[in-house]
């Protein structure tokens, strides 16, 4: 299965289509936080930005941890999320490796399911859905 | 069906409190120019100076801020230290997500802090720390310094800030709005600076519902606005090279203002063309959030400080407006030098148009004998660019006493030192466009003193027979639509794809549909409530004068004809006086 990579960060210029499409068409919410990609400036707006997002462990600790099933491993990466199993524990926050759940103030968590919806909304082709490298093995970040 | 009223975060700055209060209403206010008007009415002290504590700092989205894409703006209003009246201000950046997401539709400061203060604004949150130890900062390090002092929420929030300039109560004094964006004219950096405000965050840290009833719909919506901005080729001149295209053009058609209006056109200001700027400095773009065209033009500024071979780079946002002001009105017609007192004005925090146009003012002054070398302290000539990046320090921080007058405005140095003939002010220093007659009339008299209040320098630059109230009657018409697009808020670029009847797709999407059948006649109310705090606050607009360089002025179309201009004028002040008459059930 696709993966969501944010492989052309350099490129960004912080407009947030992304995130709000996320937000809009994934999350039901208007929001630029509420969404599995999230962008910030790596410290001010001269320095760029980053995305946010899940890189799709295999295992992922997301997953491990979540006591409930909610979260469930996704074959090729991530997490399947079923959002009635959750119990807003925030667990699977606080196991993310690279702070890419976000917890709305109900503790309800935010993750990217890799469904690329955001990518026709950046305007300068940052993002892109594709296979993780064959070379990458289980385990690996993918994006070497 | 939704609240109709706005959600208004009051801050009264000198007891630290916050104060949130439900006003007004979205189908009769919109939001933006009219929200800001309409707060003023009821904040605002008319008769008292606009350094008076009490008098409130505003900052207003619309009902589609955020919404929908370029949907991108807040509006400022206040009482301006350059004319002491009424003002407004557009920025983008982050601020308008970000204070979307505040869930307020205004911020208002009230009252004075006691000592230097940074206001931090979020969902959940109203805090004042001191920042004594930020006063006297330039607008960069503030930024940089604010980042520290309120950790976390990085990329969602904004930091609005001032530099010297705002301290030292300069009439044209800016408000940095992440770094790269500004509520650029007529002095609200002072307003900030008097209620000792060194910043203010907005931290965007709330999640909302979908707005309107239907998310599918939405979704839907966005989407086809989406593809309209990015896609056709309404909007590539802005993703493109930017407003800076608009250089080569107005120098082809000699409207380009040159050396202080002494040239409108120079072969060499290739040197700083869109094209120049484009080919040899650009580094990469940004976007105010939620606009997919990023139209903000960043350029790399490599200054050499050692013999050795050693360099600091900077990043600097150019425009046309600043090409102009900083480069053409000063005779620097060298990208890079350009580049230079771009920065200088962004550390100052002092609005570039008025400071490239007061320093050409300067210099024609200086040159002429009417200012001393002990008053100016630096050789001022057209193209000296050491000499410019010193005195713009010197503005910024009021150094002596010509700079302090200076920093009052061109004309109000103009009176005492000589030269009001050749200050190149319509009501505040002139904006990049010397097309002709419309526009030196628009600019003189029109709501702003801006060039993005009318599209009056488009209509000199095609044919048009002289006819002063067909002229005016544009001029107004043209306004209204503004005052509709500025309520929303939008962006200024969007007005080509946001049709009326896109508009009302949209309003009636977010469930106001009585605002999108009568928006026509809500921008109506709203362009004649901001003339209404404007005349109240003491304009007399026959007072605003054309000065005699503009009359010099020699475009594609000829020379001025000055009775013509002043027939402009005359139908354009009376046209002001009928939309800002008071309304009828007020007299009777």
């Amino acid at each position: 299965m696709k993966i969501l990579r944010a492989t052309r960060m350099d490129r960004c210029i912080g407009c947030y289509s992304c995130s709000l499409a996320c937000a809009r068409q994934v999350h039901k919410k208007f929001s630029w936080l509420a969404a599995g990609i999230r962008i910030r400036s790596s410290g001010g707006i001269t320095t760029g930005f980053e995305a946010q997002l899940c890189l799709a462990c295999d295992p992922a600790p997301c997953a491990a941890t979540c006591p409930t099933g909610a979260y469930s491993q996704r074959k090729g990466g991530g997490v399947i999320v079923k959002t009635k199993l959750c119990i807003r524990c925030g667990q699977c926050a606080a196991a993310c490796p690279v702070d890419a759940i976000y917890l709305d103030e109900t503790n309800r968590p935010h993750v990217c399911i890799h469904c690329g919806q955001c990518v026709e909304f950046c305007p300068h082709d940052c993002l892109e859905l594709r296979e993780k490298p064959k070379h990458v093995h289980q385990g690996g970040a993918g994006d070497a | 069906m939704p609240d109709p009223s706005f959600r208004v975060c009051i801050i009264h700055l000198d007891r630290a409190k916050g104060e949130i209060v439900a006003f007004g209403d979205k189908n009769t206010h919109i939001g933006g120019s009219g929200l800001a008007a309409a707060l003023f009415e009821k904040y605002g002290l008319p008769d008292e100076p606009w350094s008076h504590p009490d008098q409130p700092l505003i900052f207003a989205l619309g009902c589609l801020t955020g919404y929908f894409p370029l949907m991108s703006k807040v509006v400022a209003g206040f009482k301006s230290p350059y004319h002491d009246q009424y003002a407004e201000s557009h920025a983008g950046g982050r601020l308008p997500l970000a204070m979307r997401f505040t869930g307020y539709d205004a911020i208002v400061l009230r009252g004075r802090a006691p000592g230097p203060v940074a206001v931090h604004v979020g969902s959940r949150i109203i805090e004042t720390k001191d920042a004594n130890y930020l006063w006297g900062a330039n607008a960069l390090t503030t930024g940089r310094v604010i980042r520290r002092v309120f950790p976390g929420a990085s990329g969602h929030r904004s930091i609005l800030r001032i530099g010297p300039a705002g301290e030292t109560l300069s009439a044209y004094a800016c408000i940095n709005v992440d770094t790269f964006r500004h509520f650029g004219r007529l002095g609200s950096g002072s307003v900030m600076g008097v209620k000792n405000v060194k910043a203010l965050v907005v931290s965007g840290d709330g999640n909302m519902d979908l707005p309107g009833s239907s998310t599918k719909k939405y979704a839907k919506l966005f989407r086809k606005v989406y593809k309209d901005m990015t896609a056709t080729e309404m909007m590539s001149k802005y993703h493109d090279l930017g407003t800076p295209v608009n250089v080569a053009p107005l120098n082809a058609l000699k409207s380009l203002p040159i050396r202080n209006l002494l040239q409108t056109t120079d072969p060499e200001a290739q040197g700083i063309s869109g094209e120049r700027f484009g080919n040899d400095l650009l580094i990469r773009n940004a976007a105010c959030a939620g606009c997919p065209v990023g139209c903000i033009h960043v350029g790399m500024l490599r200054e050499r400080f050692q013999d050795e071979h050693r360099f600091q780079i900077r990043q600097v946002a150019y425009d046309y407006e600043l090409i102009f002001a900083l480069g053409a009105m000063v005779g620097i017609m060298d990208a890079s030098n350009a580049l230079a007192l771009m920065d200088e004005v962004e550390k100052q925090g002092l609005d570039a148009m008025s400071t490239g146009v007061a320093l050409a003012w300067a210099t024609e002054a200086y040159q002429k004998g009417m200012l001393s070398k002990e008053q100016v302290e630096y050789d001022l000539a057209f193209g000296n660019v050491q000499a410019y990046k010193e005195a713009i320090w010197c503005l910024g921080h009021a150094k002596n006493e010509f700079y302090r007058d200076l920093a009052r405005g061109t004309l109000h140095a103009a009176r005492k030192y000589g030269g009001e003939d050749f200050a190149c002010v319509l009501g505040q220093e002139m904006a990049g466009y010397a097309t002709g007659e419309t526009f030196f009339a628009s600019q003189s008299l029109s709501f702003r003193h801006s060039h993005l209040d009318t599209g009056a320098y488009g209509y000199d630059q095609k044919k048009h027979d002289k006819n002063p109230d067909k002229v005016v009657a544009y001029l107004v018409k043209d306004e209204r639509e503004r005052v509709l697009l500025t309520s929303l808020v939008s962006c200024l670029f969007a007005r080509g794809v946001y049709t009326k009847e896109l508009l009302a797709e949209c309003l009636a999407c977010v469930d106001l549909p009585d605002l999108a059948k009568n928006m026509d006649a809500a921008a109506e109310e709203m362009q004649r409530l901001r003339w209404r705090m404007r005349l109240a606050t003491g304009y007399v607009p026959e007072k605003t004068k054309v000065p005699k360089r503009f009359l010099e002025v020699e475009t594609w179309a000829g020379k001025m004809d000055p009775a013509y201009l002043d027939a402009v004028r005359a139908a354009y002040i009376k046209a002001i006086y009928e939309l800002g008459a008071a309304r009828k059930n007020e007299t009777e």
